[in-house]
């Protein structure tokens, strides 16, 4: 591998593992807020119990991300000290803001995990509520960072230097708006469903179980409403691409052609020689009403632009793209599924092949987010700020990147592993009516 | 422009650095002793260590990503250059970052056997160790001087860190987290002789600290020359001398007549006048010799915009952080009893 893409495989890599962690805690504290609600209201033990239970695993989680977010900040100068020198002065802000947001999470991720008998059942609530709010506005600001890079604005370009610098300009860019919401609605989506995959899992050796009966029931209500929600800010989020990045839109489309009337493409694979799009299934205009609200709108392929500023390699970005939207079209099915249960049955656990879905598509909200990060990413290449400088520019000159490569690759594989192993142990014990009652005793309620 | 609000963001830089290396620094120096635990009562130090940073690491911890976001948005240029140049030993540092992080949770959350936990403390103590050495191997390499502007070959990346100067700048880091660990726990402590157990480690790496500070100093004179005439020309040298040492001496005598509230304060008095000789030694550079707070400084309007939000942030930020640590450090006797006689379902 070269010196670049070396460079990109370990921020790939680096960002691919933290964003799971990162997903979990922007989700998983409205999970356990939402369960330590219950209790208070219903006064049910299980709820309680489901909290602490939570909570452990969240912290573990919790723990990892905080580190490997870490890792990124400085992988940041690390790797791409070309870019930061440029850039600081005006991504900054929203780091800034995520620096404040995120500490304030790990604060009150402080007070929540050790605090269970330290403050009043209200506060403890509070704290709560206040570590999932934080948890989202950091994930909010670090996103317009990235939303940033792809539609920079808020300074003038002179002899290749940024003047005039309007850092609030940069915190409101053109692209911060969708990107945010669809992050944020695909953390809850891929929290919620990976959770509720576990606990139908276990209800489907336990089926009366009511500790997995509770946790499911909350899981999948936050997992599935986002999952409705998606498709609306997908939408959004695609026309908006279409406008600010167009590269990027024809080249997660798999379009090679400007066209009008052009078809939508499901499935498929660049062939980047021949600049078609081979075995994929067309449907016609489709493509051109979903973007422009016309069958016969003008649709730019890859030809309108040079072939040197296609993303590189080009052909991850449809198919990821794909997986991404199958993957959450699979989701929101499940969701309406959900719906028509509760509906017609009253209840979600009448069904086993409904348990065994969710068993199935319990990985599919990650998949979908690691899919759309390769989308945002490699379809923002070969730039690193969009039209403005190029990935190759910003690189470090530091020579034997391998090294480091192979350095976090090892150490992260191997971080994956503990953490799915330690889960894996929380999970697999359903807590019986005895921890319940001894939660509550420690606890003094 | 007004360097009002540099000065402010340079300013917010240190106290920032500051008070992770009273806290943050504090909990390595808490992994270090967990690694050096020793004597009949080996297994109550790391339990009260685990229990006394369990609430705050993670928090404290944030001072650092603070610090980076500081740097790379108020000073963008001299961020690059130390990412550039000290990448290596910034790289190790993060996997010492990860691995302590981690292996201190995996074995505080995981419900596994004393042999797995004895593993993960393990790690946990080696990775406390490494990383303030690497921390305090960059800081010596920011002062020392010898950063290449434009390096290539590997050497460049090796040459500005890898000297005698460096090195007791790391070694001195380990000294003085251990020291502020112990004095703390000390202080926390209820356990009468576990406390007598901190209380001896605190006096050792007193005295260690001590005798760094003196090696390191006498080091600088060729190792980070510009910090060297900086510490020992200006019209604050003699007075920040007094001051550091007697509160270093203050420190001791309070351990040892067993005043831990004076200890500590005593303690984190000395570190802190000896972060801040450093950079009020190596004023106005960001890195030595070539970028200061001026010439590699974002443009005004960022500045402003960070010294505003750095206000607002401190806001929300001060009082959070302050009622964690009331909630956990406040030292009244339930919280001292609880916080001694911990199981693993009370403390998730």
């Amino acid at each position: 591998m070269n010196h670049l893409l070396t460079a990109r495989a370990q921020m790939g890599m680096s960002l691919a593992f933290h964003i799971v962690f990162a997903c979990v805690g922007v989700a998983m504290p409205l999970l356990m807020a939402i369960a330590e609600w219950r209790y208070l209201r219903t006064g049910d033990e299980v709820y309680y119990t489901l909290a602490r239970r939570w909570a452990i695993g969240t912290a573990i989680m919790f723990a990892v991300g905080a580190v490997s977010g870490t890792v990124l900040s400085f992988e940041l100068g690390l790797l791409w000290p070309g870019f930061m020198k440029w850039a600081g002065g005006i991504i900054g802000m929203p780091f800034s803001l995520e620096g404040f947001a995120f500490f304030t999470e790990a604060i009150f991720f402080g007070i929540y995990m050790y605090g269970w008998n330290r403050i009043s059942p209200r506060a403890h609530l509070a704290a709560g509520l206040v570590f999932a709010l934080s948890g989202m506005a950091s994930a909010v600001f670090v996103v317009i960072a990235n939303s940033w890079m792809n539609t920079p604005v808020g300074f003038k370009l002179v002899d290749g230097k940024p003047v005039d610098i309007h850092p609030l300009a940069a915190l409101t860019n053109p692209a911060a708006l969708h990107e945010t919401i669809h992050m944020t609605i695909a953390a809850y989506i891929a929290t919620g469903f990976a959770v509720a995959g576990i606990h139908a899992f276990m209800l489907l050796r336990d089926r009366n179980n009511p500790f997995h009966k509770k946790a499911l029931a909350i899981a999948l209500a936050v997992g599935a409403l986002a999952a409705l929600a998606q498709p609306i800010s997908g939408d959004f989020a695609a026309r908006e691409v279409a406008r600010l990045q167009p590269i990027k839109f024809a080249a997660s489309e798999g379009l090679f052609e400007s066209q009008r009337g052009a078809p939508l493409a499901i499935g498929g694979i660049p062939d980047v020689k021949t600049h078609r799009l081979l075995y994929a299934i067309d449907l016609p205009d489709l493509l051109s009403l979903m973007t422009y609200h016309d069958p016969h709108a003008l649709v730019r392929g890859l030809d309108s632009f040079p072939q040197h500023d296609w993303p590189n390699p080009l052909i991850p970005v449809h198919l990821a793209f794909q997986v991404m939207v199958g993957a959450g079209f699979a989701l929101t099915a499940l969701g309406l599924w959900a719906g028509w249960l509760l509906f017609h049955d009253r209840t979600i656990y009448s069904s086993d092949w409904f348990l065994r879905a969710l068993v199935a598509a319990s990985p599919l909200g990650i998949i979908a987010v690691e899919a759309g990060w390769v989308v945002t990413e490699l379809g923002r290449q070969p730039w690193i700020i969009y039209g403005v400088m190029r990935t190759a520019e910003a690189v470090t000159p530091m020579p034997g990147l391998a090294a480091s490569f192979v350095l976090f690759t090892i150490l992260y594989f191997f971080l994956a592993v503990v953490v799915a192993y330690l889960l894996w142990e929380q999970v697999i014990e359903s807590p019986k009516k005895e921890e319940a009652t001894a939660f509550a005793a420690a606890s003094g309620r | 422009m007004s360097y009002v609000a540099l000065f402010f963001v340079a300013g917010v830089l240190l106290i920032s650095l500051t008070i992770y290396v009273l806290t943050g620094g504090a909990d390595y120096g808490g992994g270090v002793w967990d690694l050096f635990a020793s004597g009949p009562r080996k297994f109550e130090q790391r339990q009260f260590i685990a229990h006394a940073i369990g609430p705050i690491w993670e928090a404290d911890h944030v001072w650092l990503i603070l610090i980076v976001v500081i740097l790379f948005t108020g000073f963008p240029a001299a961020f690059s250059t130390i990412m550039t140049d000290l990448n290596i030993p910034l790289t190790l540092m993060l996997v010492g970052i990860v691995l302590r992080g981690t292996a201190f949770s995996f074995r505080s959350y995981g419900s596994s056997d004393a042999r797995t936990d004895r593993r993960w403390s393990r790690l946990f103590g080696r990775a406390s160790l490494v990383t303030p050495l690497l921390l305090g191997t960059t800081i010596g390499a920011i002062a020392s001087g010898r950063m290449p502007e434009s390096p290539h070959q590997l050497s460049d990346f090796v040459r500005p860190w890898a000297t005698p100067f460096c090195a007791s700048v790391g070694v001195f880091a380990v000294a003085m987290f251990a020291y502020l660990s112990a004095t703390y726990a000390a202080y926390e402590c209820e356990e009468p002789t576990l406390r007598e157990d901190f209380r001896s480690h605190a006096i050792a790496s007193a005295i260690s600290t001590g005798v760094m500070a003196g090696v390191v100093l006498l080091l600088s004179v060729h190792g980070a020359p510009i910090i060297w005439r900086g510490l020992t020309n200006r019209i604050w040298t003699w007075p920040l001398f007094w001051m550091t040492a007697i509160l270093a001496l203050a420190a001791l005598y309070a351990l040892w007549r067993r005043q831990y509230r004076l200890a500590r304060f005593c303690a984190a008095g000395e570190v802190t006048l000896i972060l801040w000789g450093w950079a009020f030694a190596q004023f106005p550079y960001v890195v030595v010799p070539n970028l200061t707070i001026y010439n590699s400084s974002s443009s005004p309007a960022t500045t402003y915009m960070l010294a505003g939000a750095l206000m607002a942030g401190s806001l929300v930020l001060l009082p959070s952080y302050k009622y964690l640590l009331e909630m956990f450090k406040s030292n009244d006797a339930f919280l001292g009893n609880r916080s001694f006689h911990k199981s693993k379902d009370s403390t998730v």
